[in-house]
């Protein structure tokens, strides 16, 4: 009886759950100021003019692709620092190991997130302000990333490296043709984490540069939406997030098992 | 000989080789800007005159009422999203606990707002909230609640922020917080659940708690998204949290002293709370065992 009176209470929970979504889908489709605005459910008419006149008020496609370059130049740099220090942490001892690992441990709370205001400084002393790469650069080491790395190369048997070792392989060979193969699983719960985050975030990206030119999709939508929100446009505004969210939460919807299991698998960090 | 000798240094050098990368960057952008912010929080910078050393930023963030407001929402904004979430989560967590294309579909729907940005549930949110035609007021105006101002109330505007920040964290506790012992714990029929969950399931609460505390208060230094998009603060610094104040300081009013401070006793914060809270949790494994 409990369990079943549970069962009721999280599917309602749960339907509540997807009410913005709901109303972010359908408004968007109705084109116009419909009186019902909040409706819930698209009744014709029905159309894509919402999207077309977010498309022309905002700068989608210098918005997608500085997104796009930040995630994978993001990925590009921390999948190679990750692997490296991972390795290094599952299979070689050396002095001082221990303070390294707490010093890198130290990267999970200190996110980067929380130090804009002196990494804006250093980023302007490095001449990397207002370009994507100072974007870019705190989230070039990932102590989450080594970990999870770790972790995953203390799961492979040692025989695999003990054989190559023997055919002459040096230590980069061995990581990249060896380890890196099998430990795509975790390489890839890695990138699903990372690319979500970045795409998301909006903070740092909003300081580190200044030219509209070199905005990102979060920093866009924000200015775009005080925009049609003034203009009680909302059903701009709805269209400009899906195209915003839109691309994550497709890619969700077709790879859910992965992505679930990534986000299990990693925990909370991102 | 020599070889040798080349050789075990190769060795040696090995493991800084692999760990430089991560460590340029660590150095750069994670211990660096330690230094330098305790450093700027101790310098007194006057116009035309030399910087002296001295405890002038720290008594003027103290005098500052607008970061005393904040520090103090940004206590209630940790308390308000972190407690919810977590209950939340856990309650999906147990009751959808069972693998059923039912439970897949409605769990799917509590994580979907993990995917899009905080800006963009800040966006549907304004809506949510938009007094007259908004979300809450066309479907709970006819039960009496009434053209709310929700985000413009300064009694309600922090309460607003939570619930944004909940409805977008609420999916990754439900994934990550729940281990699966205390799902386990919890799998059992009748009448003997309330005794399994109050014996067992809640005993065990407190040390996972402990885990995800340093994670979620993390988060709560950091999400202030929909703080800088919707309210800016406002109003009258109902809203203003403690990254929001450092943002403006450093980027709207180029006080860099103010912002070392600010920066400083948000990472002291952070650091104190998470020990703390490892201990709690270190306590509880004790206690179990």
């Amino acid at each position: 009886m409990l369990p079943l009176l549970g069962l009721v209470a999280a599917a309602a929970a749960a339907l509540v759950w997807a009410v913005p979504f709901a109303w972010m889908v359908t408004a968007s489709l109705r084109p116009g100021v419909p009186a019902d605005v909040a409706a819930l459910w698209p009744a014709p008419p029905l159309g894509f003019g919402n999207y077309l006149d977010a498309w022309q008020s905002g700068d989608f496609p210098t918005w997608y692709l500085n997104t796009v370059l930040v995630c994978g130049g993001i990925l590009a740099v921390q999948l190679v620092t990750v692997t490296m220090a991972g390795y290094a942490f599952a299979r070689l001892r050396f002095p001082g190991r221990d303070v390294v690992f707490v010093l890198f441990l130290l990267q999970l709370l200190l996110v980067p997130t929380l130090l804009i205001a002196p990494n804006l400084t250093t980023i302007v002393a490095l001449g990397l302000y207002d370009r994507l790469p100072g974007i870019m650069a705190p989230y070039f080491a990932s102590a989450f990333g080594a970990f999870l790395m770790r972790q995953a190369f203390r799961a492979i048997p040692r025989d695999f490296e003990e054989a190559a070792m023997l055919d002459g392989a040096g230590v980069f060979a061995l990581i990249r043709h060896v380890l890196v193969p099998l430990a795509r699983p975790s390489l890839i719960a890695f990138a699903i984490v990372s690319v979500t985050f970045h795409w998301n975030e909006f903070l740092w990206p909003l300081m580190a540069v200044s030219s509209p030119s070199r905005q990102v999709l979060t920093v866009g939508l924000a200015s775009f939406a005080s925009g049609s929100e003034a203009g009680g446009e909302w059903g701009v505004l709805a269209a400009g997030t899906v195209l915003v969210g839109g691309p994550l939460l497709l890619a969700f919807l077709v790879f859910q098992r992965r992505f679930v299991s990534s986000f299990v698998f990693t925990g909370l960090k991102g | 000989m020599p070889r040798q000798r080349a050789g075990t240094l190769r060795i040696r050098a090995r493991p800084w080789l692999l760990l430089a990368p991560s460590l340029v960057f660590l150095l750069a952008f994670t211990y660096w800007p330690l230094v330098q912010v305790l450093e700027g929080s101790f310098r007194d910078q006057a116009f035309g005159s030399v910087a002296s050393w001295g405890i002038g930023n720290y008594t003027r963030l103290l005098a500052d009422p607008h970061f005393g407001r904040a520090a103090w929402n940004n206590v209630l904004y940790a308390a308000g999203t972190i407690v919810p979430s977590v209950l939340l989560a856990l309650g999906f967590a147990l009751a959808l606990r069972e693998t059923t294309l039912f439970t897949m579909a409605a769990r799917t729907l509590v994580v979907l707002p993990l995917l899009i940005p905080l800006v963009a549930a800040a966006a549907l949110f304004t809506f949510v909230f938009l007094p007259g035609e908004g979300l809450l007021d066309w479907y709970l105006g006819p039960f009496g609640l009434r053209a709310v101002n929700w985000l413009g109330s300064p009694s309600l505007a922090l309460g607003a922020v939570c619930a944004i920040t909940v409805w977008k964290n609420t999916g990754s506790y439900m994934l990550a917080g729940v281990p699966q012992e205390l799902l386990d714990a919890a799998r059992i029929d009748g009448a003997r659940a309330v005794a399994r969950f109050r014996h067992v399931t809640l005993p065990m609460l407190g040390p996972t708690f402990g885990f995800v505390l340093p994670i979620a208060l993390v988060n709560a230094l950091v999400q202030v998204d929909q703080v800088v998009t919707v309210t800016q603060g406002g109003p009258s610094d109902s809203t203003n949290l403690l990254l929001y104040y450092i943002y403006q300081q450093a980027e709207q009013n180029h006080d860099a002293g103010l912002a070392a401070a600010a920066t400083v006793i948000g990472v002291a914060a952070l650091l104190v709370l998470t020990m703390a809270s490892l201990r709690t949790m270190e306590r509880g494994i004790h206690y179990e065992s």
